[in-house]
């Protein structure tokens, strides 16, 4: 019998004892999908579309008091049915990764390392920066006297890893701001 | 892509050139596989045996840069044998459109080039038109002056000989590939693309694309189920972000940055604005004042109005004929011409062609913000190989942020699917999403000039800014604004569309500041109705795998674009077994048609004037077999890359792209034919890493598989250098030097090219050397800073190198 993730969680209750005996039977396929089950039981189940290549599969996301606690393809989704990739597959430790950094860095000029620094404190200085660097960078005409109004002194580039409604945001900030360099990754 | 993944499945050849999907868009291969079951053939066209050539029934090698050329010689093919798609070809398509006398081509030139400033004058290259100013057509294509005979004379000069000579490819496999795609041409078969970077990172990368959508046009396959011109996008949403134009070139929606010239939105909207003379033609962006000025309205909102040019001034102005894209801003970054530098999701550092050059930009910089998730080449690029922190001046401000599981938004795929997501978690410690981030930093940079004034501050102050819910960035406010508001009652027909509400399409939006849209190609995907990309209907009646309440799709949750070509003049599908569309006698049934116009002819055959034509985004409504708007010609010509293994270009004395422009730094080196570097090298990626490897290499699943940096060759050239497979060897460029692991393998052979032998290399550009610390750094080192007259995406594909044993 080929017992899915899905099917697996409806019937299960009614076959864990024979599933003790089908260990006996070698076959450990189902207690696998049993263990796996039990690791989500009870957990939220929300829906993702994978953040790697542009295919756009579906995977859920299980999580637990407000963490991720197991990802997994998204069986309804009609591109992927469930299926995906190894880096699909690991979306998991993207999520859950003891690498992420945590707190906003800063590194002074000069300096050979990083120090940790608040987002106030973070977000203050680079918007300081942003006004003088632009203020003292900005073009009202270029040579042929035509009025131009942009900044020449900021460059921007990404991201292609943001949602549409963070790209649209960051596009009408910059262009705000007066930036013409302003590129990512679909260019390269 | 024009069509969509599970679309795929409904194609009977599939071409895969110019990518990997098996590896680098596996899941792909569900729907591949699909064909294949129903009968398809599959071809694989690289310059190393993949795993798609291993699923391939017919493989051919090419030598990376020499697309056009093999590409030519199928047009030719399908020319000599008539396998053309006639009646396609000559109603739906430019093909019978008759050239001035000025156009001509001689000796790999196209009349009207200006070797000064290689350019194109394009007015050499234009059609004759009637006393109506209405371009003259020879259905018959007998005129000597149309395109047709005109692309018959171009490609005749790609027989096999000279193309396999050019592209290693042997003769019996160009014919083998050339005779199962062009069987396609019959009106019911229909074959597809799958191309991705393989053929867009190269000095005639447009070309190449622009060669498959004419062999497409010329079977008929575009706008049909299991057909079109596909690109496999690299980036989750590479789709959307580019839909939404984080580039210098394009507003959102693909408007055209205005240039200093166009001083007033009318001037602007003027030059914008293609005009046709001919009735038949809907030409689409006729209706271009509609969404610029909506999209002015998203952007500045009530302070936009008509007096104001509704805003056109608070927007930044590029000079005439500059170009401000990616390989220029680190040029000038690297001459010291900013002061500030956002790396925002993005690792320049390792992605960048001629990363050396771009890493070294870096340090000319005053301040540096980079927002990501783990530590990476780029934020950290002061303390990596050959720099010393110590002379390095750059401030720089790393801000962590959430991953995508992590916040709630939507993204497009590469089939235009629009899909939402939610948030499963928080993000760890103190990262919060790029939204909060954009928001929280505008927010501050905006009260600095509403404090203290500083330069031209209207933009910054007037900049519509309630994207907020309790402080947080709200996705569902921005996707409400990119889909667009009625700003005053608004009665069409016999419905009154109230103040306030969502636009239901952009066949509603204004050009007198009435409605707003921030991206009219998304106009219609969060309407009254809710929010369309977040459905989750698997119900599909269309037969062909539409899906059409699953997500929503651009434009109009159009599933397959120019679907009005795949039926005849009566509206009958070309196809019968997979129809797209079809004319039932009122009113189309299936996918949202191009455009919602009676077919071009009525039942008894007569032409009916309410029709439109159906290439209705080009404003004589044909496609383009000769596409007079490329800068670099309107016919797709063989050119060698900029560093080639070749003394000379078969096909012409035109050695490279003649509109190709390059840059002057000290950094900026290229070697051609160059013994010290004598082999071709290319890239590309493993499926285990993803992009530079930024989101994989933390990764200790993924890391496992595929540790560290290697470079794959062939027997024949590990013997001549002496390399066992497992040996660390150096890969060096004019540019830059990688240490790999030699992976000596049957999958590179070498090729003969103009009886000469010529070894090709290839490497991932997976790793850099933040993480892991024994994994190696990024094959962008090797690579030139050289880009596609069109595009300026940079020739990574094709460079050469020299390896030798570590």
């Amino acid at each position: 019998m080929k017992v899915t993730r899905r099917n697996f969680i409806k019937i299960s209750g009614v076959t864990a004892t024979g599933l003790f005996f089908s260990q006996l039977g070698f076959d450990l396929s189902p207690v696998s999908a049993y263990a796996q089950a039990l690791r989500i039981k009870g957990a939220k189940e929300t829906t993702t579309i994978c953040p790697y290549c542009g295919v756009g599969c579906g995977i859920i996301c299980h999580s637990s008091r407000g963490k991720v606690i197991n990802t997994e393809g998204d069986p309804d989704h009609p591109i992927n049915q469930g299926a995906l990739c190894a880096k699909g597959a690991a979306l998991y430790q993207w999520v859950v990764n003891e690498n992420r950094v945590t707190t906003p860095l800063y590194r002074a000029p000069g300096s050979s390392k990083w120090k940790s620094v608040s987002w106030d404190w973070a977000l203050d200085e680079i918007a300081k920066r942003v006004k003088t660097s632009r203020d003292k960078g900005f073009v009202k005409t270029n040579a042929k006297g035509q009025v131009v109004n942009r900044t020449d002194s900021i460059a921007h580039i990404g991201s292609a890893a943001l949602d549409n409604e963070e790209c649209w945001t960051l596009q009408a900030m910059m262009r705000a701001l007066g930036l013409v360099y302003i590129e990512h990754q679909a260019r390269i | 892509m024009t069509n969509h993944w599970i679309d795929l499945g409904n194609s009977d050849c599939i071409l895969i050139m110019g990518s990997n999907a098996a590896e680098n868009h596996p899941i792909s291969f569900k729907w591949v596989n699909k064909a294949i079951e129903q009968g398809a053939t599959l071809i694989s066209v690289d310059p190393r045996f993949t795993r798609s050539s291993s699923k391939a029934h017919i493989y051919a090698p090419i030598r990376s840069g020499t697309d056009i050329a093999f590409l030519g010689g199928m047009i030719k093919y399908i020319l000599d044998n008539d396998l053309y798609f006639r009646e396609y070809v000559a109603e739906y398509t430019n093909a019978a459109f008759i050239l001035t006398g000025k156009y001509s081509f001689e000796d790999g030139l196209f009349s009207g080039y200006n070797s000064k400033t290689k350019s194109y004058d394009r007015s050499y290259w234009a059609f004759e038109k009637d006393e109506k100013g209405i371009p003259k057509k020879d259905s018959s294509l007998k005129d000597p002056r149309c395109v047709f005979l005109q692309l018959k004379k171009h490609y005749s000069r790609y027989d096999l000989d000279k193309v396999s000579a050019i592209t290693g490819t042997p003769k019996d496999a160009l014919v083998k590939v050339y005779k199962a795609y062009a069987a396609t041409g019959k009106p019911n078969k229909v074959g597809t693309i799958m191309y991705a970077m393989g053929w867009t990172q190269h000095t005639v990368g447009t070309q190449n694309i622009r060669t498959m959508a004419m062999i497409q046009l010329l079977l008929g396959n575009i706008g049909m189920a299991g057909g079109g011109v596909n690109a496999l996008r690299g980036e989750s949403n590479v789709q959307g972000s580019t839909d939404h134009c984080l580039l210098w070139h394009i507003w959102p929606g693909y408007l055209q940055t205005p240039k200093a010239s166009k001083a007033t939105l009318a001037a602007y909207n003027e030059s914008a604005t293609p005009k046709t003379n001919d009735p038949m033609s809907a030409n689409w962006w006729s209706n271009y004042p509609k969404y610029s000025v909506s999209f002015l309205k998203s952007m500045f909102g009530n302070k936009a109005d008509e007096k104001n040019g509704f805003g056109y001034q608070w927007l930044p102005k590029v000079d005439d004929g500059e170009d401000y894209s990616w390989l220029s801003l680190f040029d000038e970054m690297y001459k010291g011409k900013f002061e500030g530098f956002f790396a925002w999701g993005q690792n320049p550092a390792c992605s960048g062609a001629n990363a050396n050059k771009n890493r070294k930009a870096m340090a000319k910089l005053k301040w540096l913000g980079n927002v990501n998730m783990f530590e990476n080449e780029t934020g950290s690029f002061w303390k990596g190989p050959e720099m010393n922190p110590k002379e390095i001046k750059t401030e720089v401000f790393f801000l962590p942020c959430a991953v995508s599981a992590e916040k709630e938004g939507s993204i497009t795929n590469s089939g235009r699917w629009m899909q939402w997501r939610y948030g499963a978690a928080n993000p760890p410690g103190k990262a919060k999403p790029d939204g909060e981030i954009i928001v929280e930093l505008f927010d501050k940079i905006r009260k600095l000039y509403k404090k203290d004034k500083g330069k031209f501050p209207e933009p910054v102050v007037n900049l519509k800014w309630d994207y907020a819910t309790k402080g947080k960035f709200d996705p569902h406010k921005v996707a409400k604004e990119i889909n667009g508001y009625f700003l005053k009652d608004i009665t069409v027909g016999d419905t009154t569309y109230k103040k306030g509400t969502l636009v239901p399409s952009f066949a509603f939006l204004k050009d007198d500041g009435s409605t707003s849209s921030g991206n009219w190609l998304y106009c219609n995907s969060y309407t009254e109705k809710g929010n369309m990309a977040a459905r989750r209907n698997l119900k599909d009646s269309s037969g062909i795998g539409l899906y059409a309440e699953w997500s929503w799709c651009w434009p109009v949750n159009r599933r397959i674009i120019y679907n009005r070509a795949s039926v005849d003049s009566k509206g009958k599908p070309w196809n019968p077994d997979k129809p797209v569309i079809r004319w039932e006698g009122s009113k189309w049934v299936g996918d949202v048609p191009d455009g919602g116009w009676p077919p071009l002819a009525n039942p008894d055959g007569t032409p009916n004037p309410k029709s439109k034509y159906p290439f209705i985004m080009k404003p004589e409504g044909h496609a383009h077999i000769f596409g007079p708007g490329r800068p670099d010609g309107p016919f797709p010509e063989h050119y060698e890359p900029l560093e080639c293994p070749v003394e000379k270009n078969l096909m012409s004395s035109q050695f490279i792209n003649p509109t190709v422009q390059l840059f002057g730094t000290e950094m900026d080196k290229f070697f051609t034919c160059d013994p010290r570097y004598p082999f071709v090298g290319t890239t590309y990626r493993v499926t285990e890493h993803w992009q530079t490897g930024l989101a994989t290499r933390w990764q200790p699943w993924l890391l496992e598989a595929q540790p560290q940096q290697f470079c794959e060759m062939s027997e024949e050239l590990a013997g001549l250098r002496g390399i066992k497979n497992g040996d660390k060897v150096l890969v060096e460029s004019a540019r830059g030097k990688v240490t790999a692991i030699a992976i000596v393998t049957k999958r590179f052979k070498p090729f003969t090219v103009m009886g000469q032998t010529v070894h090709e290399v290839g490497l991932p550009w997976c790793y850099g050397w933040v993480h892991p610390k024994d994994g190696g750094d990024s094959s962008n080192l090797l690579t030139p800073s050289v880009g596609d007259p069109n595009t300026r995406i940079p020739e990574t594909k094709a460079f050469m190198v020299n390896v030798r044993k570590a």
